[in-house]
């Protein structure tokens, strides 16, 4: 690998953690993220079985 | 049947749910984001458009499209749910006020069951290695093989297994295993996604994680494996991903960046990576309350997806395919389409590697969980229509759903020659419409909604302040970026389309090809006149409420 490519792969794995990172810290840090931040998969769809 | 929207979420049983830990949180979050386009159709992409370049314009399609659009999207679910909506064409009648509005959301109901159709094929592809590796089976494969033609061996391998050669029901196992992945998909949509899916997510997620974690560093310790070729060691193995180059022999490393066609690929492997433009979260978002946070939740799910793309699919795909195959065997060929990086040269690396049976097993079973976690949300847009226009139950919607999505999955089964059905749904749903129905969604926010109504929607209940600059982006960047890209993807592919079709496909396949789009307008048509009847019916139900008001009842 040269120079050029350590940069563009520090940088692009450096930049996605720190996001990913600042994300769940803030998820975390929420006093009540689990009652009005939800997850697509988690989400309740009120269907009723008629 | 559309619920009041001033009444809080209820679960089934009619108490207000609770989520659990945060930690279920976020791995619910990792739960919706991760597919198989981390693990294989990334890799490929940013190998064969330059490597190093290819990260330039996908951070920027990443910024200017895919994160605003995710935003664009849940942000129109949670208003049109607000409304008592949860299907699109619902949510989009809120949206564009107009009596048409509601068939943009066509598209939304289209393209995650035409997906469903072949997404699940290929689902029962890795699980079916999966065994194949636990059993000793593929190792068989190579066996006794000349070093350079495993390959091929896999090659043929697969095209047996899926009957690629000619069209038919393929022979073997596969569609037994069709049916095992069937099985617990139907499971779990028929429950209901809160009864099962959370649970499964919470031990599937971090299973996926561990299993990739411990890939990569197996990975990343390889070191030089095949001392007689020292040439083929892991730092070489992380240049070939990452160092910068160009796309053809004789270009320049920057000179990659001024040819279209690697900015149409960076666009849509973040379309397809974050499932945007797919109709899902236009639905799932839709149930939340007013409330909800939607900035931080879809800035979450993006930057877990991202997590699993860039720093787990890049670091060990195309780094563990050169250490073993060299970069002569990386071509357009292997890396051109994720089937043959998959399902060609993978099985190829892992008939080399120390333990390769057990990583091999361990591949393909997290490539399965990823799919699976994948396409247990793909039929609920099309389920939550068929609900609310219609008043049937999820066991009849799901029933209704499963013949046209079975009649789908039996046409990519059956034209399996060049896996031609697959390829024409992916191109036309999985491509093309996917391009339409993100550029309609940022408009209609953007200029139809308004982004004074967006920016207050938006930040309500929000975690997240979303930087003024972002709105310049949504009104104006990303519409004028997706319209040119996509006017430069048309100009370059649909001519190739119609010259395949008119000239170079014989004509079996052209039969192929033409049927496969008849039976897609078909879906299309269909689709077009249930919203036109579940139209009329919210109408009268609108008439009926309001005459209800008037009388005092």
């Amino acid at each position: 690998m040269n120079l050029a490519g350590w940069i563009v792969m520090i940088l692009s794995v450096g930049f996605v953690l720190c996001l990913v990172t600042f994300c769940f810290y803030r998820v975390l840090r929420t006093p009540k993220s689990t009652e009005h931040m939800h997850a697509p998969l988690e989400i309740d769809t009120h269907d009723v079985d008629t | 049947m559309a619920r009041n929207p001033n009444q809080p979420a209820l679960a089934r049983n009619g108490s207000v749910e609770n989520w659990g830990s945060k930690i279920g949180v976020i791995l619910a979050v990792a739960g919706s984001a991760v597919g198989l386009g981390n693990f294989l159709r990334f890799p490929g992409n940013a190998a064969l458009y330059g490597g190093g370049v290819f990260m330039i314009p996908y951070f920027i399609s990443m910024i200017i499209l895919g994160i605003p659009i995710c935003w664009v999207e849940w942000t129109m679910g949670r208003y049109g749910g607000a409304y008592g909506y949860n299907s699109a064409p619902g949510i989009f009648s809120v949206l564009w006020r107009k009596s048409y509005g509601k068939y943009f959301g066509v598209l939304a109901l289209l393209i995650p069951v035409v997906i469903y159709m072949y997404y699940v094929y290929v689902e029962a592809w890795c699980l079916s290695y999966a065994i194949d590796y636990a059993t000793g089976k593929m190792a068989a494969i190579a066996e006794n093989t000349t070093p350079g033609e495993e390959i091929q061996q896999y090659k043929d391998h697969f095209v047996n297994f899926v009957g690629k050669d000619e069209n038919g029901f393929p022979k073997g196992k596969v569609l037994i295993i069709l049916a095992f992945v069937f099985l617990p998909n139907f499971v779990f949509i028929f429950r209901g996604l809160t009864k099962g899916i959370e649970v499964f997510c919470k031990f599937a997620m971090p299973l996926l994680i561990v299993c990739a974690l411990i890939i990569l560093v197996r990975v990343l310790t390889l070191g030089t494996p095949d001392p007689t070729q020292p040439e083929n060691n892991i730092n070489n193995a992380l240049g070939f991903m990452w160092n910068p180059k160009p796309i053809d022999k004789d270009g320049t490393v920057w000179g990659a960046l001024s040819n279209p066609q690697i900015w149409l690929v960076a666009a849509g492997q973040i379309f397809f990576s974050l499932s945007v433009g797919f109709g899902i979260v236009l639905n799932y978002a839709s149930y939340l309350r007013k409330n909800d946070d939607v900035v931080l939740s879809a800035l979450t799910a993006s930057a877990t997806n991202q997590f699993c793309e860039v720093c787990l699919g890049g670091l060990i795909t195309i780094p563990v395919a050169f250490l073993f195959l060299g970069a002569s065997q990386l071509n357009i060929d292997t890396l051109g389409t994720s089937m043959a990086l998959g399902f060609h040269a993978l099985p190829a690396v892992f008939s080399r590697m120390p333990a390769g049976q057990f990583f091999g097993m361990l591949w393909f079973f997290t490539l399965f969980i990823a799919a699976i976690t994948s396409s247990l949300s793909m039929l609920q847009p099309a389920i939550a229509f068929l609900e609310e226009g219609f008043g049937l139950g999820r066991r009849a919607s799901v029933t209704c759903l499963g013949f046209i999505v079975a009649t789908g999955n039996l046409i990519v089964i059956y034209f399996s020659k060049d896996l031609l059905a697959h390829e024409t749904m992916d191109f036309w749903v999985g491509t093309v419409c996917i391009f339409i129905l993100a550029t309609i969604q940022v408009i209609t926010v953007g200029w139809v909604f308004g982004i004074k109504n967006a920016r207050k929607e938006v930040q309500r209940g929000a975690e997240l302040h979303i930087p003024n600059i972002f709105w310049f982006i949504i009104k104006y960047v990303s519409p004028l970026y997706l319209l040119t890209i996509f006017s430069c993807w048309c100009y370059n592919n649909i001519p190739v389309f119609y010259e395949n079709i008119t000239q170079v496909l014989p004509e079996d396949d052209r039969d192929t090809v033409l049927f496969v789009l008849a039976f897609l307008v078909g879906v299309l048509i269909f689709f077009a006149m249930l919203v036109y009847l579940a139209g009329r019916r919210w109408n009268e139900r609108e008439t009926w409420n309001r005459a209800k008001e008037e009388v005092g009842v």
